[in-house]
């Protein structure tokens, strides 16, 4: 018998690739991704067949560990959140042109509106880009579904498959049945056609050539997937194209069914062909995805005959931001629902760093020895820590992407900023810190990086955090001067000790580190119940 | 049957184990369900939503639409009031009176008391202190279940009192013992409240 399990979308994929036979995931935590890893990390299932979950250091190193994984037969999954795709860009699209041995999956989980992210980037945009096909399931038990399909057609077309997931789908739960048969993992087996795994010009032209053609049936294949439906509708002024996600909203709009005829697009590329067909039965079209709008762009020059288009781009729908079900009722040219107004009182609560948080307390010895710096900036990271920004502490001056602390501030200080000071956590560190570290030993660089140490990943929930305990050693071993490593711990009654530190290692000339370490509250009080 | 409803609060409160019991408890009932929820950045003290959803009939939208929602059950007044534009006409605001002040420019508490003064239908009450009346100080999250349940109509209380018993049984038979004190003292005031 079926079983039924109550699920977020992301626990559905973790499922969905259980039972596809996974040998190994591979993954950094990122919102709203993590929940994938942590599912199959707290499975049974996976513990008995020893599937691969531990986190990886970062997304560049998860990809190619799981490229490697492909590359013996096996079946591999890599997950994060979209600007994670950013961070593996380089093997991701070498995938592309070595292929698939065993079924590979990349799971892009996006942030459209920006909850948890600093973006809203669209990762289909990266399908196309490297011609990979795109899954783009629409509610829970199609990524469960969609999961199992992916690695299929990964295995079958020799092709990684890029997953797109999306914050809604992502962390909302629904009942998802799952299969009575669970598919083995598979033997270990070599590439059928080893030359593209070298990616040497003379291997890589003739491998560009074969997948622009492969390009052109993975279209056909969309074309014809059980994944997009081409469905009749008596009302014929308009086409509706819903991609994914989108597609439920549109539903929720007409509850006794659409009226108009209706695209639903969950595999890409994006099947031209039926965009052609619904054309042709319509007077205009609306495109509704989630994220940027990739098919409305995609639309123009796909029609003999003109016709019009609506979507994000023409304001039928915002630019920005996720769709929901009113953007959605507003594009159709529904009414809007009788409701009440928005109450006046209501102020904003932005999150904050928790109270008793070490990072405050950095924040705060920090503060009160750059108000002697007036030329001071204060280059962060992302984290908790980057909360800082905020009031009271208003302790930051950049923060942009992984890692780019300690290198932004090296640029800032050879233009002539000082102190030019560097605040990242211990699990971006060795995400992307490390690297840039070397850079500043090797030109010597007037920088002061502080390492807030608060030995996990906190921000997505206490993840295991790859350098703890070894901090000291690997700044040590990149080269910085061990008297200029130095390390506190952030409470309010070290504030004299900690505030002296930090002025002693401002006053070096040279590349100095301030470890500050004290446990993640969080973590802490798990760590306590137990 | 439908019964769509948001769930409100500040991070680190608590609304996700009232989420849970009614998920359980509908599920127990066979009903379709779907619950988006908050995770990441947010959670450290931001304010927090999940939009649940039961209904007899398949479930498209994970969100639900403005004006929607037959209930909003909050931890918090303030965060009540915050989602009053996805409140349909004849819903229900269930919510507790104890402001949660972690920003500095929190409403003035008799404004907020007003607001809530000239909706319709409101269950207002003191959960925390109700919690402490019954020696169930940490379940206050409970007693704001029960007195939901007064008016949900969609699950039976004793069905909801199920639920308690399976999302808390593994930490053994005092804590859920101390969880139906309070929903069941949670269902008292509401009654009473209503009156």
């Amino acid at each position: 018998m079926a079983d039924k399990k109550l699920l977020l979308g992301d626990e559905a994929l973790a499922l969905g690739a259980l039972h596809a036979g996974l040998t190994g995931v591979y993954a950094y935590p990122g919102t709203p991704s993590t929940e994938i890893t942590e599912y199959i990390q707290g499975s049974a299932f996976a513990r008995e067949r020893k599937v691969h979950c531990d986190w990886s250091c970062n997304e560049k190193t998860a990809m190619e560990g799981a490229l490697g994984m492909s590359y013996a037969g096996k079946r591999a999954l890599v997950c994060f959140k979209h600007v994670g795709l950013n961070v593996c860009a380089d093997p991701f699209m070498g995938s592309a042109t070595t292929g698939a041995n065993g079924g590979l999956v990349i799971a892009s989980c996006d942030d459209p509106s920006m909850h948890s992210s600093q973006n809203e980037q669209d990762s289909r945009f990266y399908g196309s880009f490297a011609m990979m096909p795109v899954f783009e399931p629409s509610n829970q038990q199609e990524v469960y579904e969609m999961t199992r399909a992916a690695f299929d057609y990964s295995e079958a077309k020799g092709i990684p498959v890029l997953l797109r997931m999306t914050t809604r789908l992502s962390h909302s739960r629904a009942v998802v049945e799952s299969w009575e048969s669970v598919r083995e993992q598979n033997q270990m087996h070599f590439p059928e056609r080893p030359r593209q795994w070298v990616t040497l010009p003379v291997n890589a032209r003739e491998r560009n050539r074969q997948l622009i053609k492969d390009y052109a049936g993975f279209e056909e294949d969309a074309a014809i997937s059980r994944f997009n439906l081409l469905e009749d509708g008596p009302d014929r002024r308009m086409g509706v194209i819903a991609c994914g996600l989108a597609w439920n909203y549109l539903m929720e709009n007409f509850p006794d069914g659409c009226p108009f005829p209706v695209l639903k697009v969950s595999q890409y590329p994006f099947p031209r062909r039926l965009a052609r067909e619904l054309a042709a039965k319509v007077d205009s079209l609306l495109v509704l995805e989630e994220g940027q709008p990739l098919v409305e762009e995609r639309l123009k020059g796909v029609f003999d005959t003109p016709i019009p288009v609506h979507g994000r781009l023409d304001g039928a729908l915002p630019r920005d931001g996720e769709l929901t079900p009113d953007a959605v009722r507003a594009a159709l040219g529904l009414p809007e629902r009788p409701q009440f107004a928005a109450s006046e009182i209501v102020v904003p609560r932005p999150p904050a760093l928790c109270q008793g948080c070490g990072h405050r307390d950095f924040y705060t010895a920090l503060n009160q020895v750059l108000k002697d710096y007036q030329g001071a900036r204060v280059f962060g990271d992302i984290g908790c820590y980057t909360l800082g920004w905020m009031p009271p502490f208003s302790a930051l001056h950049t923060c942009v992407e992984m890692g780019a602390s300690l290198t932004m501030a090296q640029g800032a200080a050879y233009s002539g900023v000082w102190p030019s000071v560097a605040v990242i956590g211990d699990s971006t560190f060795t995400h992307s810190g490390m690297t840039g570290l070397l850079d500043a030993v090797n030109t010597n660089a007037d920088v002061t990086l502080c390492i807030s140490d608060n030995l996990t990943t906190g921000m997505t929930g206490g993840q295991d955090s790859a350098g703890t305990g070894r901090l000291e050693a690997i700044c040590a071993g990149i080269g910085v001067d061990p008297a200029h490593i130095r390390t506190i711990v952030p409470l309010p009654k070290n504030y004299p000790d900690m505030e002296k530190t930090i002025r002693e290692e401002l006053e070096y000339h040279g590349v100095s580190v301030i470890i500050c370490r004290r446990e993640c509250i969080q973590t802490a009080k798990r760590h306590a119940k137990k | 049957m439908k019964k769509d409803m948001i769930l409100a609060g500040v991070g680190g409160q608590g609304i996700l184990s009232i989420a849970t019991v009614i998920g359980s408890a509908a599920l127990e009932q066979g009903l379709h369900l779907k619950q988006a929820e908050v995770h990441g950045m947010s959670q450290r003290g931001g304010d927090v939503q999940s939009n649940l959803r039961l209904s007899s009939q398949p479930i498209m939208s994970d969100l639900i639409p403005r004006g929607g929602a037959d209930l909003i059950i909050s931890l918090e007044p303030m965060e009540a009031l915050r989602y009053l534009p996805y409140l349909s006409e004849d819903g229900w605001i269930i919510t507790s009176t104890a402001p949660f002040v972690n920003i500095p420019n929190y409403p003035d508490m008799e404004a907020v008391r007003a607001e809530l003064g000239k909706l319709p239908r409101v269950i207002a009450i003191d959960v925390e202190s109700i919690a402490k009346e019954v020696q169930s100080p940490r379940s206050a999250n409970m007693v704001l279940l029960g007195a939901t349940a007064a008016v949900l109509g969609i699950l039976d209380p004793d069905k909801l009192r199920d639920g308690i018993r399976r999302v808390f049984g593994r930490k053994g038979e005092a804590i859920v013992e101390t969880n139906i004190k309070a929903f069941d003292a949670g269902f008292a005031a509401s009654l009473k409240n209503r009156q």
